[in-house]
């Protein structure tokens, strides 16, 4: 990872040469923002609107499970930035001294993901205790599985599971094609989907919500540009973008 | 016969063997280390102490039964689909034969998530020939341990086809010729020459087929999904266990290291010994 780093440096300084006019501490940067998966839509949109308003940085997403991205942090991984959904994955992060003072940006909370037109009828939760249908949960390693299987127990609901896929976006991949009849995923993630899949709204008595924390990495290259991202997503700005993508407030 | 007798007495060769030109044994010794680093880094890492609570847990047994047997189906099934399909491609003409062999090759330049997806569209409950079997007998093929043997076979009988093949078209063909003059059926040929004299081949085919079946991941998990017990084979429980305890996939990577390399050494031996 060193050598990254280093190879980072040498085309920073490099294009800081070429581009010596545009101010100082200009020149092309990429920020390197580790984001996790449920977040794909609503950083997609933060990053564009955070490059238009700082000219010469390029933010570059690193997509996946928080749990992998915490562990790619763990081994050294460069990144800049670190959005988790869930506040276990962060703690380990802090823990290990690789950065402090994270901040809460947003909240999110479980639905019930069905095929468009619900071909299988699915009502509520109490469907995922059927065994004649087909559903999957995220595995438990994940953010999205451990907070599924607290809304089931909340309900007191044992669910004959189909399978425990890796993270949320192939969980909805599966219910998308109808391969699954349903599943249980983020609020957000049946908004990204579209008109493909269907949500059910799971009552508040039995609902969880996950909170969300960011931090600028301390290993990061660029603190200055790490800072300014977190600044971003935690401003009216970002938050209305957040808002869009259908996140709450922290 | 003659031909080969001829080539071992070939003047020159037991020198040539004896002493390598060092560029050569130097980038064999890169080769080796870029190789063996990794597997030591990981020893290095191995909880030695938690290894067999780590490893005697059920999760480890269930997932470990499963790879063996999906491994081992999968490659039956692509010994008794890809052997015939191999020696198509080596001994027959037909119209497309290049476009088979490309077809051939592409599951393995496919990223096997891709192919998983790919299997979901044409064998998933609303997929192309899936659809209509569900639709009649409720038959399934993802979610269970069929899809399981079915993504793996995908991903790993490529490796068979193509051994197998080279293997065939390296083969001296006068004996089938021979016996075809003395009047051999062509389904006797097939059995008693061409097999017999493609054996190592096919056990090479199988070795490489097998242990792609083993390490199989992408397309098992996009077509067969994650379930202890029913699709969870080894790598699945490893990339779930490196998101939760490190220790925990580090046990399970040596299991599965230490599996595999207590069936393909005695095979090696067996079948696919050095000349000395």
């Amino acid at each position: 990872m060193p050598v990254v780093g280093l190879l980072g440096v040498g085309l920073l300084a490099v294009t800081a040469c070429a581009d010596g006019d545009d101010g100082p501490g200009a020149g092309t940067r990429t920020l390197t923002v580790f984001a996790a998966a449920s977040l794909t839509d609503a950083f997609g949109a933060v990053a564009d609107a955070f490059e238009e308003a700082n000219a010469g940085v390029t933010v570059e997403l690193n997509l996946a499970a928080s749990s992998t991205l915490r562990e790619q942090i763990l081994s050294g991984a460069p990144a800049d930035v670190f959005a988790s959904a869930d506040i276990s994955d962060m703690t380990r992060v802090l823990d290990a001294g690789l950065a402090e003072g994270a901040e809460n940006f947003a909240t999110n909370e479980v639905q019930i993901a069905v095929p468009a037109g619900n071909p299988a009828d699915v009502a509520g939760l109490a469907d995922f205790a059927d065994g004649d249908l087909l559903v999957g949960l995220c595995a438990e390693e994940a953010p999205c599985g451990r907070l599924g299987r607290a809304v089931l127990a909340n309900a007191g609901i044992t669910p004959s599971v189909d399978t425990n896929e890796p993270d949320a976006r192939s969980l909805l991949t599966k219910i998308r094609s109808g391969e699954l009849d349903a599943g249980l995923v983020y609020r957000t993630d049946v908004l990204a989907a579209g008109g493909s899949v269907q949500g059910i709204v799971i009552p508040a008595d039995d609902n969880v919500t996950a909170t969300y924390p960011i931090v600028a990495l301390g290993a990061s290259a660029h603190p200055g540009a790490a800072a300014a991202f977190v600044d971003f997503v935690l401003s009216d700005e970002g938050r209305d973008l957040l808002a869009a993508n259908g996140f709450g407030p922290p | 016969m003659t031909i080969r007798d001829r080539t071992q007495g070939h003047r020159g060769q037991g020198h040539a063997q004896g002493h390598a030109p060092w560029p050569i044994l130097v980038l064999a010794a890169a080769a080796l280390a870029y190789l063996a680093v990794p597997f030591v880094a990981l020893l290095q890492r191995a909880p030695w102490s938690d290894l067999g609570e780590l490893v005697g847990q059920p999760v480890v047994r269930d997932a470990l039964r499963l790879s063996l047997t999906t491994a081992f189906a999968a490659t039956g099934v692509s010994l008794l689909l890809g052997i015939p399909l191999a020696w198509a491609l080596a001994r027959t003409r037909f119209p497309g034969r290049s476009a088979a062999r490309a077809l051939v090759t592409l599951p393995m330049v496919l990223p096997p998530v891709v192919g998983g997806a790919a299997l979901l569209f044409a064998f998933g409950r609303r997929g192309l020939l899936g659809g209509p079997v569900y639709d009649s007998t409720g038959f399934l093929l993802p979610f269970s341990i069929w899809g399981v043997v079915a993504a793996t076979t995908f991903v790993a009988m490529p490796f068979l086809v193509l051994t197998v093949e080279s293997g065939l078209r390296a083969a001296d063909t006068r004996y089938e010729d021979a016996a075809a003059t003395l009047g051999a059926s062509r389904w006797m040929i097939f059995w008693r020459i061409t097999v017999p004299h493609a054996t190592p081949s096919i056990i090479a085919g199988a070795v490489l087929c097998w242990a792609r079946a083993l390490g199989e991941f992408g397309a098992t998990v996009t077509f067969a999904g994650n379930l202890q017990g029913r699709t969870q084979t080894m790598p699945l429980a490893v990339f779930l266990a490196l998101e939760s305890d490190r220790d925990a996939a580090i046990a399970l990577s040596l299991v599965l290291i230490a599996v595999s390399l207590a069936v393909l050494l005695p095979l090696r031996d067996r079948w696919l010994a050095t000349p000395s």
